[in-house]
């Protein structure tokens, strides 16, 4: 940091230096000449940052990351993985003389006896909340603005990994601490992993080293969560970094903002001093949340017993919706199939959820190839003006959250009266029909958006002005944007739907029909920028 | 009852985390001791049943309850039998409020008590000399001064599926509930498991002996006079409150200070 904020003081040092400055100089030079770390610093220092709110939300996740880290790296010092039985002698007085397992004797004395453990274990699971919350919202933005376009693709793909070694560090670490909670969950893995036909048994037999649950699986899971998964999440955030700077960062289109520059603050000092800040901010907000709300207070559940099962069993939010969708399928789906059983009520759901992540991780190169559009795009599009796009994300958003609502059936059912047959059955009817109500019902009110912004940049706003003309007539005043306002409404691109036209040797391929088609229902309903010649007539 | 629930709030008030072990036993005897005083007074009147009791009971009831179960309480279309079901369970359906009902539905609800203590005491006493049934237990089985590890344990393999590990209560089928089990009486707590009313299942002596039971009251009285080390508890219901709280307001307000932070300073 030292070195960073000191070289380019180091080059505008004409006056007499005071000693401070002598001694950074000296410094930075002494880690210069040996690191040449001043061509990074030049490289790194002058990366800009486009000013927008939604442009911070991947920090929020890097820096919950951060405090994970650091919260996770205090958890490992008293936490132990072990399966060996002991009966809990510690001050929390009704699991007394209960025989446990160690790993959630210790996960008890982090939470009783460590001083500062329970705020630790609470910053730690609140911080990973807010992880996956951050990934998801931060995608959210990229997906919805186009921010995959091409040259980004790979880093959503990267970023789309990330997420997904998210949710996979959430789950080892939800297991961990052998509590009742975490058990059941694990259950419901192992029941998921039994579905799969043919080889269920044996990988359910190979992860838990023995009939579930066995005494194999925390330990295991204890390593992939403190070794392995981070190691790739920090591997991949390092990627994803390199390639942000890389691809450089996009921006709203605005005067001066183009496709070919980027206009922001540089990354020293201002941004530095920015993001600086925010890290301490969205660390003082998990530590403030930590330090009031309860997280999983695994005293209450008792140690992992396969019998008993609490009511409102829920996985953490991020794996609801794999829950929800086990909810929904309909129970008595199983046949018998050359003397294997199908279990269709977890297969269906499963293949269904792996499914609807590819189609996430896929969807900048289907979008690439239907609109055939090859150029890079820096620009960030405001999702009314890429309707296809928004619809298609407001119906998977639909589709999540009806998943997502689905795993809390029960809660939805007690707290607002109503009967749990009846809950279920209308979030299957919404996760059926709701996505496609959303996908039409957003396309409209895009393409309803389009229309009233080319009303306004050519026509002006209504200003609410009635002048009486001398021939009795009234109008309404209208005011035209200025400059600065119209370049926003007016500047996207149009994509016209692809005609299917014959090849070289006068066919029509498959795959060319497939194409023109779905070009057809992504571009078909367009409204058509405003054009240069549009604006002229406008003002004559 | 308001006497110990005051005693323990000015405790809880004091309590730090290094309160030890034996102190919490000592506190749990001493409120356990002054519960089982007041209790004794209380249930005494309802042993001496004298046949005043039983008469002003026959009258309540037929002015209340025969309606739906009958002048004899031998049931009627709209309402079950109640010969047999003992003094118990009128103590649990009336002195919840769930009786006389409020309106026919998946499951009666608690509402404001409608009776007098002495009321409801000889509405029992009058069914109780319809037929054998349960009768209000022994005070040393209410007194909450039992192993509440042992009840934990009890709890969670016997209640938790429906009423939740934390008492927070449940969904059943078809609009029924398994309601929220924080500052119930204890005699409540009992009578339910006893006589399984609405949807609960019968949890009989020979299920869980008295004394089980007292263990169960024991580790209830112990969530209700302890709230979550961890700070509000968002309800105890699970990782769902969780996610709804990170997202609306943990994300929420980093939502609220990036747009802070990229503001126009002009």
């Amino acid at each position: 940091m030292s070195t960073t904020a000191a070289a380019p003081a180091t080059g505008s040092t004409e006056a007499v230096p005071s000693r401070g400055m002598r001694f950074t100089g000296w410094a930075a030079n002494y880690v210069d000449e040996r690191t040449s770390a001043s061509t990074a610093v030049k490289a790194l220092g002058r990366k800009i940052f486009p000013d927008h709110w939604s442009f911070m939300l991947g920090e929020v996740a890097l820096y919950s990351f951060i405090v994970i880290l650091l919260s996770g790296t205090f958890l490992t010092f008293f936490f132990d993985p072990s399966m060996t039985e002991v009966e809990y002698e510690g001050s929390y007085l009704p699991l007394n003389g209960i025989p446990m397992s160690v790993a959630y004797a210790t996960s008890l004395d982090i939470s009783f006896e460590i001083r500062g453990g329970l705020l630790m274990r609470q910053v730690h699971h609140w911080a990973a909340l807010l992880f996956v919350a951050s990934i998801g919202l931060h995608m959210l933005r990229v997906f919805f603005t186009g921010a995959f376009r091409k040259p980004r693709e790979l880093n959503w793909i990267v970023g789309f990994l990330l997420f997904v070694m998210a949710m996979a560090l959430g789950f080892t670490g939800y297991s961990l601490p052998d509590d009742l909670l975490s058990g059941n969950g694990l259950r419901i893995i192992d029941g998921m992993i039994k579905a799969v036909p043919v080889a269920g048994g044996w990988i359910s037999y190979l992860l838990f080293g023995n009939e579930f649950p066995g005494t194999d699986i925390i330990p295991r899971l204890y390593v992939l969560h403190i070794m392995l998964l981070p190691a790739i999440t920090i591997a991949l955030i390092g990627i994803h970094m390199v390639l942000l700077v890389v691809n450089k960062h996009t921006q709203f289109a605005a005067p001066g903002r183009t496709n070919d520059n980027v206009v922001g603050a540089p990354v020293m000092p201002v941004f530095a001093a920015k993001a600086g800040g925010f890290f301490f901010i969205v660390f003082g907000v998990i530590v403030l949340i930590a330090s009031f709300f309860t997280i999983n207070p695994i005293w209450n559940y008792g140690p992992y017993d396969p019998s008993p099962v609490s009511a409102g069993t829920q996985p953490d939010w991020y794996i609801g919706f794999a829950d929800g969708a086990l909810r929904l399928i309909p129970s008595n789906l199983e046949s018998v199939i050359f003397g294997y059983t199908w279990s269709w009520g977890v297969l269906i759901p499963l293949v269904g959820l792996v499914l609807f992540l590819a189609v996430v991780a896929l969807y900048p190169f289907l979008e690439a190839w239907v609109s055939g559009d090859k150029r890079e795009h820096h620009i960030a599009e405001r999702p009314r003006n890429a309707p296809a796009r928004t619809a298609i994300g407001a119906a998977g958003v639909v589709f999540y959250a009806v998943l997502w609502a689905a795993a809390s059936s029960d809660l939805i059912a007690t707290h607002f009266r109503l009967s749990i047959e009846g809950v279920i059955l209308a979030l299957q009817t919404l996760a059926i029909a709701g996505p496609i109500i959303a996908y039409l019902v957003t396309k409209r009110v895009c393409l309803a958006l389009q229309r009233k912004d080319r009303e306004i940049a050519l026509h002006g706003f209504e200003s609410g002005r009635i002048v009486r003309l001398p021939g009795g007539e009234y109008i309404e005043v209208h005011e035209q944007l200025d400059d600065y306002e119209r370049w926003k409404l007016v500047s996207y691109e149009e994509y016209q739907p692809l005609m299917v036209r014959p090849d070289d040797r006068g066919r029509i391929t498959v795959r060319q029909r497939v194409r023109a088609g779905l070009s057809r229902w992504f571009f078909e309903d367009r409204i058509a920028p405003v054009t240069v010649r549009e604006l002229e007539q406008q003002k004559h | 009852m308001a006497l110990s629930s005051t005693a323990s709030s000015r405790r809880a008030g004091r309590r730090s985390p290094l309160v030890t072990t034996a102190l919490l036993v000592a506190g749990l005897l001493a409120t356990g001791g002054v519960y089982a005083l007041v209790a004794t007074s209380a249930s005494a009147d309802t042993r001496a049943a004298s046949a005043q009791l039983v008469d002003e009971g026959g009258k309540l009831f037929a002015a209340n309850c025969a309606t739906c179960h009958g002048l004899a309480a031998q049931g009627t279309a709209a309402g079950p039998s109640l010969i047999g079901v003992g003094a118990l369970a009128v103590d649990f359906q009336v002195g919840t409020g769930r009786m006389p009902l409020a309106a026919s539905g998946p499951q009666a609800d608690v509402k404001p008590v409608q009776f007098t203590q002495e009321q409801i005491d000889a509405m029992a006493a009058w069914v109780a000399e319809l037929a054998p049934g349960p009768a209000i237990p022994a005070d040393r089985y209410l007194a909450g001064d039992g192993d509440a590890a042992n009840g934990a344990q009890l709890f969670r393999t016997n209640c938790a599926m429906c009423h939740n590990v934390a008492g927070a209560g449940g969904a059943l089928t078809e609009g029924k509930w398994a309601p929220g089990l924080s500052n119930i009486d204890p005699v409540h707590v009992y009578a339910a498991m006893v006589t399984g009313p609405q949807n609960m299942p019968v949890f009989s002596d020979l299920n869980l002996s008295p004394e089980d039971k007292n263990d169960i009251i024991t580790y209830l009285r112990y969530l209700d006079e302890n709230p979550s080390v961890g700070g509000f508890d968002l309800g105890s219901l699970g990782p769902v409150s969780e996610g709804l709280f990170i997202w609306i307001f943990g994300l929420g307000a980093l939502v609220a200070v990036t747009i802070w932070l990229t503001a126009k300073s002009n």
